[in-house]
């Protein structure tokens, strides 16, 4: 695995994407998503709120990191924030 | 409801999954791992964290050339796919007609892109290229490698008269999947040409054209071969687009790192838009059907 030159942020990162999928799968089998309506302007399913709230979370990183001086830790914590308020919400 | 939904299928993706994880997955992990790093050579790298995205995100070269890769974009979907649904229309729909034409638009998908990119090339050369000294001729000092304008319109030319039958075979064959009902029903109505068009073809056309146009905004965001065989970029970096951009940083000046970083970004720009597109035709779609069965 050397050739991939893995660090321990990619690994932490990557495992917790892994770990997201592997839950959604889960909950899904567990209790199947229903398309509903939130404060979004589309029907969406469970899926596709995971899917706009990485997405998002994706451009608030490099927002934070290439445009402002703010922790890196803050864009983290307010993408975690609004996953969970789209997933709930949204 | 008591739908039993069995999802058992799924399993016979899994090859295919396999596959693509080898072949997109497992690199793309590789491109994030060298995006926050320096890496030198296989046993000496340092970690970087956020630098190198820091950098290509303010890096002004890289935002122009973000720029002009949207203007690219945007200019050949507005004009490939009102073109290509106007020639799918024009089609003869049976006969020996239908097949030469259909040989014939079907032509330009055939060439790869660097002779593409070659074949206009000489076609507008000031000195033996039809185009160019046609133009020429006609009294206009037309000079791609001097004039940033005309080298755009060429390579726009250039991407129209390869991808346009992209389009127009896809909407033909949506056009083809139509059923007489629909046309006799109009005809019925006293529909006029536009009515038809407007109302039974466009509404048909819409999953077609849904990956006509992903397909052709995908295509022509990468767009790598056929401007750099024509231009090589220029004049200047007037027609630099992102993918030379991107080539000249990871195989010119083997800056893995910075060319990493800007991978992805690159891939997120994609996705984004891509999805857009994807939620907005379908939700337009779907509002319709709602609207239709309510």
């Amino acid at each position: 695995m050397e050739w991939m030159v893995w660090t321990l942020p990619t690994a932490i990162f990557f495992s917790g994407i892994a770990a997201i999928l592997l839950g959604m799968t889960a909950w899904e089998l567990a209790s199947p998503s229903v398309e509903r309506r939130g404060f979004l302007p589309i029907a969406t399913t469970r899926g596709d709120r995971l899917f706009i709230g990485l997405l998002s979370a994706a451009y608030i990183h490099l927002a934070v990191v290439g445009f402002t001086d703010i922790s890196i830790w803050f864009a983290l914590g307010t993408s975690v924030l609004w996953l969970l308020v789209l997933m709930r919400w949204g | 409801m008591n739908k039993v939904y069995n999802n058992r299928a799924w399993f016979l993706i899994l090859p295919m999954l396999l596959l693509v994880a080898f072949s997109a997955i497992i690199p793309l992990m590789t491109v994030v791992n060298y995006s926050v790093q320096d890496v030198f050579d296989a046993n000496t790298r340092f970690f970087t964290g956020t630098e190198w995205f820091e950098v290509m995100l303010n890096d002004s070269a890289l935002q122009a050339a973000l720029l002009r890769q949207f203007a690219f974009s945007f200019t050949i979907l507005a004009i490939e796919v009102p073109l290509g649904i106007g020639i799918a229309l024009l089609m003869p729909k049976r006969g020996w007609q239908a097949s030469a034409v259909l040989i014939l638009i079907t032509l330009p998908l055939l060439i790869p892109w660097n002779v593409v990119g070659s074949i206009w090339q000489l076609f507008t050369r000031g000195d033996i290229g039809l185009m160019g000294v046609g133009i020429r001729e006609l009294g206009y000092a037309y000079n791609i490698t001097r004039n940033p304008a005309d080298a755009w319109a060429t390579i726009i030319l250039m991407d129209v008269w390869h991808w346009t039958p992209l389009i127009a075979l896809l909407c033909y064959s949506g056009l083809r999947s139509i059923p007489d009902a629909y046309y006799q029903a109009a005809r019925i109505d006293r529909a006029s040409k536009w009515a038809v068009f407007r109302y039974i073809q466009l509404p048909k056309l819409t999953n077609v054209l849904v990956i006509g146009v992903l397909l052709r905004f995908m295509h022509s965001f990468m767009i790598y071969a056929e401007p750099f065989v024509l231009t090589g970029g220029g004049p200047g970096s007037s027609t630099t687009f992102l993918s030379q951009s991107l080539t000249t940083m990871a195989i010119g000046q083997q800056d893995l790192g910075p060319s990493a970083a800007f991978s992805l970004i690159y891939f997120l720009i994609i996705l984004l838009v891509c999805w857009v597109f994807y939620t907005a035709i379908m939700n337009s779609q779907k509002d319709k059907t709602t609207q239709g069965g309510a």
